[in-house]
């Protein structure tokens, strides 16, 4: 399926950078090529979006055009047109050439991106050392004004910290720096957003364009995210599985996408909207959280001080019967913490945590053991939650077995359970690594449910699935919630999904609670000053708007 | 499974190291067999060159004892040394690092300040004081070598623990209600295993160097032929007949040669992850 | 990285984690604050009370390994039982109070050897500590030759066969050199000594197979210097080969790793060529754990110093432990066991001060 490029933009200019029918063989992969016959054009002054799941050859793209695919990857075919010079044709020395000079690049992980050895100030000059621009003090005030622009504070101090000093957000615009030091005509961001909060996303997100709009640099916007899709892009290429398989305006395609993938794409990602739904809830609460404390202690030694630090302050909540309760906040800011506690998968330092009319902090471990099957949980990580060397069925039966059941009793009810969460019975049979990890995490929810508990707590679990999937898996568990009757208390970053599943949403910030109450009223009239910057900062809000009707029909 | 085989098997070095080890395995067990006088007879002239004698082709030492005996008792004795000692080593590690790791807090210190001490005196000096003060026996080499030899593998799978038990899985198996020593046998061991064969194995190699050092010093087993002492008692005769210490030398660099490939093919096999990464 | 090396009992070395940063980290800790010099000299007391516990509890060994051996105390301190002389055993006796409760012989034993009482060598003439002391720059000299030649050739090798697999040209030379670090790996250093000693002094007598300097030569200065540098070929060659082994494998693991970091990644997009690339970026981060396992692994040469001191005839304590094994002097080698553990120590807490003023990280951390 191949679409032709939109040449609404370049038909009269030839545009930055022109990509036809560019082809990369994956050996050995699970499809023959990485990319197949991918063409577009990036105009300068654009952003160009580029979309897709995880393992549809985005990255692979930005690899080819910089030069820097891993060896065993080579493309096939094609050409990569930068300012009428094919790139591919290009000798090694020709590509270093333009390479920070005329194409610079951001990558996902800022945390691994900044060389830890070398301080920040010489990993930005390096850049022009490199390229022999800004000779003498020139360099140095460069590296200055460049800190600067990305919004770091303080630049004369900055620049001889070591990277470790720094939080992700602020790596990130540092590796922006870098990328911008030399003016490149095209920049090419991967998922330049992905590992960090979402007010940290935002700014990055102002950042780079508002230094795209003053330079007028081409951009190449590679991301997963509908939202930043839709409040950066110009234009929007969406790639399935190494095709690209559609291209246009950004309106054009979130508005009216035309592919059935796309549509499908667009239609999973959750609206921010607060869904009333018809689910009982009893008054009486079925856990009550008063006053939890809980302090990390980092271990000091005989000429080491201990430091403390807060975790959790002072937070009190409730859950009833059936009721789903979003537990919302930033990395660090507490919730999964909490979550922990709650399963007294770690200690408390005070309050008390009342389930079912029991306060269960004080209890020892072996004390509480006969009682865990009630309080069940999901967990983040699709890929290691199941035990490796275990089959299914094994996984699914060891929690009822380890509460006195037959082993064949427990098979027999983990089948029911597999159809219940839409896996077929022969997966019994079979090891976690021979499934997707939506398909994982089914298995972690049927391992939850197969315990038939009063409370679920779902830490971050839906947030390593690609965006279909998540759908998905979030529809699941809303059924499996209504059915069953049973409480869930959702842990997540992101408000949107929240606000799909639960009814009550608390926000925490910092260690403590900041907001409390129906999910339509944190969302909707929010009393609290860092709730309304969370939600500010959801990318996509615009296009929110404009996609409200269509939903609610 | 079979993917290991399939992966091991692919690893051209450790299927030479698995060849190697096997033929020696076989000359080992066959010792008493292919020579039935002991290897400390004088069978026949002294100072037989190799290679001369269609009896003695491995030719004699300096007092007609034939070295083809000797080299095949020793291989008896070095394998045996290194596969008992290991065990050993290997099971202590795992019993002294799986409490540290898995019980945390003071038992955890404490395990770790005498792992540390043990890590920290010189080994090859640990095991010659040792040896010496026993008197040389096959036990005391063997008691030796695992003394020496434990702390790594402690430390390896007190380290596991400690990932493991913060992985999902584990917690998950907490959340289900598993006793904590089911926990670790099912859920956490079998996952800590593939570094444990592969450190083994590594330590089976060093613990056969170690012992031929020991013999060449003169603290083997009287009773046991060993490779070691073969170089060490040739040592005299260096400059008349250097084959008489060349052969021992070339049976320990092969045997460990073997062992360290099989290692490397294992550590390919049980973590291809691993080795993908950096390298293409 | 490969699993640590078993003989050697070390960890393998690990390229330090960065330390995650807190999110909401407050602005000024961005600042670049001194190391206060406090820190650091708390660090090195640590380490130094460490280091002395380390010690005493060798001695603790000690006591204890001769209680474990078959026979009375005093006359294994004093040597081969029988042959010795029964003055000597009685009064080792009394100067142990060997007839005294155990924690009182064990603290007499200790306090003993922390006044540098190190028991008197019977079939020397002379006391232990002394015997030692009078050997210890041989052995130094040799370890210390030993150590430069396997760290540098070492990290070198290593660093040319990882280049060759990053360039993705003349892999051979990768093969060559992994092929040769193997093998040396797997041969026994004493072995290894002979056949050198065959090949470089017997037959082709290019250098000399024993001793330190040439026997009644009487040279004098840079004659001497000479004469004393060629009988160190041999001797550090054979100690140190396994050790550079050991490096060559160590570096190329770790610089493979350190490859196919992100930052690295970074730093081509920049527009760096791959020879700075290896140089200013990859170096650096991947010899730091290397260079931190060999100065824990020079402390290990130590061990081996007694094989290739033996051999060769080198006057220093790992012949003299050799000697005394022979001559079955126990107090002899438990001294030498005693100080070659001391000098672990040292060299191990060099290696960690050392270390923690080069990684700006460790630095912050406060220790590991």
């Amino acid at each position: 399926m191949r679409t032709m490029p939109d040449h609404s933009t370049s038909a009269d200019v030839a545009p930055l950078l022109r990509v036809r029918d560019l082809t990369v063989p994956l050996p050995g992969g699970e499809r023959p090529y990485a990319v197949r016959d991918v063409s577009f054009d990036i105009a300068r002054g654009e952003i160009l979006c580029i979309v897709g799941e995880s393992g549809s050859g985005k990255s692979i793209s930005a690899g080819a055009i910089m030069g820097l695919l891993p060896h065993h990857l080579t493309p096939e075919r094609g050409e990569i047109l930068f300012d009428g010079v094919d790139l591919l044709r290009l000798s090694e020395t020709e590509m270093l050439a333009r390479r920070g000079r005329q194409i610079g690049m951001i990558f996902q992980e800022p945390m691994s991106a900044l060389n830890p050895t070398m301080r920040i100030g010489d990993q930005i000059a390096e850049v022009m050392a490199v390229h022999g621009t800004h000779p003498g003090p020139a360099r140095r005030k460069r590296v200055l004004d460049l800190l600067d622009l990305v919004g770091l504070p303080d630049p004369a101090t900055l620049q001889h910290v070591y990277p470790f000093r720094l939080s992700g957000g602020q790596r990130q615009r540092v590796v922006i720096a870098m990328a911008l030091a030399l003016e490149p005509a095209l920049l090419i961001a991967d998922e330049p957003t992905t590992a960090l909060d979402v007010t940290t996303q935002a700014q990055i997100l102002a950042l780079i364009k508002r230094i795209q709009a003053r330079m007028g640099m081409g951009v190449m916007f590679i991301t997963h995210d509908f939202g930043v899709v839709a409040d950066i892009a110009d234009r929007i290429a969406v790639m399935e599985k190494g095709v690209l398989v559609e291209q246009g305006r950004a309106t054009e395609v979130l508005d009216s996408p035309r592919h059935p993938y796309t549509r499908h794409l667009i239609a999973a990602v959750p609206t921010g909207r607060a869904v009333p739904r018809g689910v009982t809830v009893e008054d009486a609460p079925l856990l009550a959280v008063r006053n939890l404390i809980k302090t990390y202690t980092t271990s000091g030694g005989p000429f080491r001080p201990k430091r403390v630090v807060p975790a959790v302050c002072d937070v009190s909540f409730e859950v009833r019967r059936g009721e789903a309760l979003g537990i919302v906040g930033e990395s660090g800011s507490g919730k999964s913490t909490i979550g922990k506690c709650l399963l007294k998968l770690q200690g408390i330092d005070g309050g008390e945590i009342v389930f079912d009319g029991q306060d269960i902090a004080p209890l020892s471990q072996a004390a509480f053991r006969p009682q865990r099957r009630r309080l069940q949980m999901i967990f983040q990580d699709p890929f290691a939650s199941l035990n490796p060397r275990q089959t299914v069925g094994r996984i699914l039966t060891d929690g009822p077995v380890a509460g006195g059941e037959a082993r064949a009793e427990a098979m027999a009810r983990a089948r029911t359970l597999l159809d219940l969460v839409g896996l077929p019975a022969s997966a019994l049979e079979r090891y976690p690594h021979e499934f997707s990890g939506g398909q994982r995490q089914r298995v972690g929810i049927a391992r939850a449910l197969a315990l038939q508990p009063d409370l679920i707590v779902a830490d971050e679990s839906v947030s390593a699935l690609d965006v279909s999937v998540q759908a998905q898996v979030l529809a699941l568990l809303k059924d499996l919630q209504k059915r069953l009757g049973v409480a869930l208390v959702f842990i997540t970053h992101d408000l949107r999904v929240a606000a799909e599943v639960c009814q009550r949403i608390a926000v925490m910030h910092r260690g403590c609670l900041v907001e409390y109450g129906p999910s339509a009223e944190v969302l909707g009239a929010s009393r609290e000053d860092y709730t309304r910057r969370l939600i500010e900062a959801m990318p996509g809000r615009a296009w929110d708007a404009r996609r409200q009707p269509a939903s609610a029909a | 499974m079979s993917g290991f085989a399939r992966r091991f098997l692919r690893n051209t070095g450790a299927v030479a190291g698995l060849m190697i080890l096997a033929a020696i395995l076989v000359v080992a067990l066959a010792a008493p067999l292919l020579f039935p006088d002991s290897p400390w007879m004088m069978v026949a002239d002294p100072l037989i060159l190799p290679f001369q004698d269609g009896q003695y082709p491995f030719g004699t030492d300096m007092l007609g004892r034939d070295i083809g005996a000797g080299l095949a008792y020793g291989a008896r004795v070095s394998l045996m040394i290194g596969a008992v000692s290991t065990a050993v080593a290997v099971l202590a590690g795992i019993a002294i690092g799986a409490a540290a790791g898995y019980h945390g807090g003071w038992v955890d210190d404490l395990l770790m300040r005498v792992t540390e001490f043990f890590q920290t005196i010189p080994q090859l000096a640990m095991a010659v004081v040792l040896v010496a003060i026993l008197t040389p026996s096959i036990g005391s080499i063997v008691a030796a070598i695992a003394i020496v030899s434990w702390p790594p593998v402690a430390r390896l799978v007190r380290g596991e623990f400690l990932t493991l038990r913060e992985r999902e899985f584990v917690q998950a198996a907490v959340v289900i209600g598993q006793h904590p020593g089911r926990i670790m046998l099912t859920q956490i061991l079998p996952n800590a295993m593939s570094p444990i064969i592969i450190t083994a194995s590594l330590m089976v190699a060093t613990a056969i160097l170690t012992e031929s050092a020991l013999s060449f010093l003169g603290l083997g087993d009287r009773n046991m032929m060993s490779w070691g002492f073969m170089i060490g008692a040739s040592r005299t005769m260096l400059r008349e007949a250097p084959w008489m210490s060349l052969m021992p030398g070339v049976a320990i660099l092969l045997t460990v040669l073997a062992i360290n490939l099989i290692g490397e093919g294992l550590n390919d096999a049980l973590n291809p992850q691993l080795r993908h990464r950096g390298e293409d | 990285m490969s699993a640590g090396s078993p003989i050697t009992g070390a960890a393998p070395a690990q390229a330090p984690k960065a330390t995650p940063t807190l999110d909401h980290t407050p602005a000024q800790s961005v600042l670049p604050q001194r190391v206060p010099s406090m820190a650091l000299a708390r660090f090195i007391l640590a380490k130094l009370v460490k280091g002395v516990l380390v010690v005493l509890c060798v001695v603790v060994v000690n006591f204890f390994l001769i209680r474990l051996a078959p026979g009375d105390p005093a006359s294994i301190m004093a040597g081969e039982s029988g042959s010795s002389d029964p003055n000597y055993v009685a009064q080792l006796r009394t100067q142990f109070g060997l007839d005294r409760p155990l924690p009182v012989q064990m603290a007499t034993y200790v306090l003993g050897v922390v006044r540098f009482d190190w028991g008197f060598s019977y079939r020397m003439k002379l006391p232990v500590l002394q015997l030692i002391l009078d050997r210890l720059p041989a052995t130094l000299l040799l370890m210390g030759s030993a150590f430069v030649f396997s760290v540098l050739l070492g990290i070198f090798l290593g660093v040319i066969a990882s280049r060759t697999r990053y360039t993705g040209r003349r892999r051979w030379l990768d093969s060559l050199i992994v092929g040769g670090a193997l093998l040396l790996y797997a041969t026994p250093l004493f072995w290894l000594s002979l056949l050198m000693i065959v090949l470089f002094s017997v037959e082709l007598g290019w250098l000399p197979a024993f001793g330190m300097e040439t026997v009644g030569a009487g040279l004098t200065g840079w004659s001497r210097v000479l004469d004393i540098t060629t009988h160190l070929v041999l001797p550090t060659v054979s100690l140190g080969s396994f050790y550079m082994a050991m490096y060559v494998r160590l570096t190329r693991a770790s610089m493979l790793e350190v490859m196919g970091m992100d930052f690295v990644r970074t730093a081509r997009a920049k527009g760096v060529a791959a020879p700075a690339v290896i140089r200013r970026h990859v170096l650096r981060n991947a010899l730091l754990p290397v260079v931190t396992f060999s100065g824990i692994q020079l402390g290990q040469l130590a061990g081996g110093a007694v094989l290739t001191e033996t051999v060769f005839g080198w006057p220093g304590i790992g012949r003299l432990m050799f000697d005394a094994l022979m001559q079955r002097d126990y107090q002899l080698l438990l001294g030498v066991f005693l100080l070659t553990s001391a000098m672990v120590v040292v060299f191990n807490m060099l290696t960690d001060v050392i270390y923690r003023v080069v990684d700006p990280r460790i630095a912050f951390e406060g220790g590991r």
